[in-house]
């Protein structure tokens, strides 16, 4: 399981890398910005992309329509780890096609029952 | 007083000058009369903005000249910046020392645990005496190795402990640095309510509009947002009275 973590912060990218870590998933990269995670994604085999959404450069929800829209991406399940909490932004999360969505600050606990809901929903 | 009496004199004077001349039909002498008075009214008008103009001058002048309103554009306002850049850095470098201390000790504790119960397993056959005497030689070179181990790794997870104890002393500082910029935004506040107040104070409080276009960040309580979620749980309603 490959996972791609998306935050222009590099100190919250390290608590989810240590997060994802303790769940058992051991191969993780990391990118600050859309603009930066869109070509890894393109060509680096990811199974898995947990994503901010403000952002300089691309924000999360651009990069999340820009993989719903590009045919070898689409079906990336895709996890909104986000400070942005307002109703119509989850809203537009969600018809982006969002597939989980996570409001900072959060527990391990919900990582863990966001990240294996999506999975149980994408392999069932 | 005494002006106005005299205006109002005048005034009178020639609305009854104006009767007259309509009286007896002299349209032409009616009209010049009219924009006689008209003009009196434009003159007044004209010294009212005038003296308005010069009074919002004087003001506007005077707020500009507040030591203090200079004193915040040129010093504080670029020192608040300064502080509140130094406290992202101080927070950015507390949390990398206590995330490097962490990283360092999640893999020690995790070795020490898979150590011990693999040794936990090998004392239990010790104990029910399934162990030959080569056996047993192993174990006890094993746990002398284990011991020392745990040891040194106690040693270095007090030290990592301790660096993430003192990694939290930005606490104290960053505090002090943003009560003083919460002090100058208090002292701007005063200003432009100033200001305000010069310019006629009759400007309509406008509503904060809600652009869902503007990223609102984190949720500070006691602070306006629109309509915003306030924990995990809205957020799940949410998500799941979209189908999800």
């Amino acid at each position: 399981m490959k996972i791609l973590i998306v935050d222009d912060f590099s100190t919250m990218r390290r608590i989810i890398k240590n997060l994802l870590r303790d769940l058992g998933f051991t191969n993780t990269q990391e990118a600050d910005d859309g603009t930066t995670a869109l070509p890894m994604l393109q060509t680096g085999n990811f199974d898995f992309l947990v994503s901010d959404w403000n952002m300089p450069g691309m924000t999360g929800i651009d990069l999340l329509r820009e993989v719903r829209a590009d045919a070898k991406l689409a079906g990336l399940p895709v996890l909104m780890v986000t400070a942005e909490s307002k109703r119509e932004q989850i809203i537009e999360a969600a018809q982006a096609g969002v597939n989980g969505y996570v409001v900072k600050p959060f527990t391990a606990g919900t990582l863990e029952e966001k990240i294996s809901k999506i999975f149980e929903r994408v392999e069932g | 007083m005494q002006e106005q009496t005299e205006t109002d004199q005048i005034r009178l004077e020639m609305a009854r000058t104006l009767v007259a001349h309509l009286e007896v039909g002299e349209n032409k002498d009616a009209d010049r009369v009219i924009g006689e008075l008209a003009e009196i009214k434009e003159n007044e008008l004209f010294t009212e903005v005038g003296r308005l103009t010069r009074e919002l001058h004087e003001a506007i002048n005077g707020f500009l000249l507040d030591s203090r309103v200079s004193e915040m554009t040129q010093v504080d306002i670029p020192d608040a910046k300064e502080r509140l850049n130094y406290v992202i850095s101080m927070t950015e470098q507390s949390a990398d020392r206590t995330l490097t201390a962490v990283e360092e000790s999640l893999p020690m504790v995790e070795a020490l645990d898979k150590q011990a119960g693999e040794l936990l397993a090998e004392w239990d056959k010790f104990r029910s005496r399934l162990l030959t005497k080569d056996d047993f030689r192993g174990l006890s070179d094993e746990l002398a190795a284990f011991l020392q181990q745990t040891q040194s790794h106690s040693k270095s997870l007090h030290d990592n402990l301790s660096n993430v104890l003192m990694a939290q002393d930005f606490q104290d500082l960053t505090g002090q640095i943003i009560r003083k910029v919460i002090d100058l935004v208090h002292d701007v506040e005063e200003k432009l309510v100033k200001l305000v107040r010069i310019t006629g104070g009759k400007l309509e409080v406008g509503k904060k509009v809600d652009d869902p276009a503007v990223l609102e960040g984190p949720v500070v309580p006691g602070v306006e947002q629109g309509d915003v979620v306030t924990n995990q749980d809205d957020v799940d309603d949410l998500l799941s009275s979209l189908g999800f």
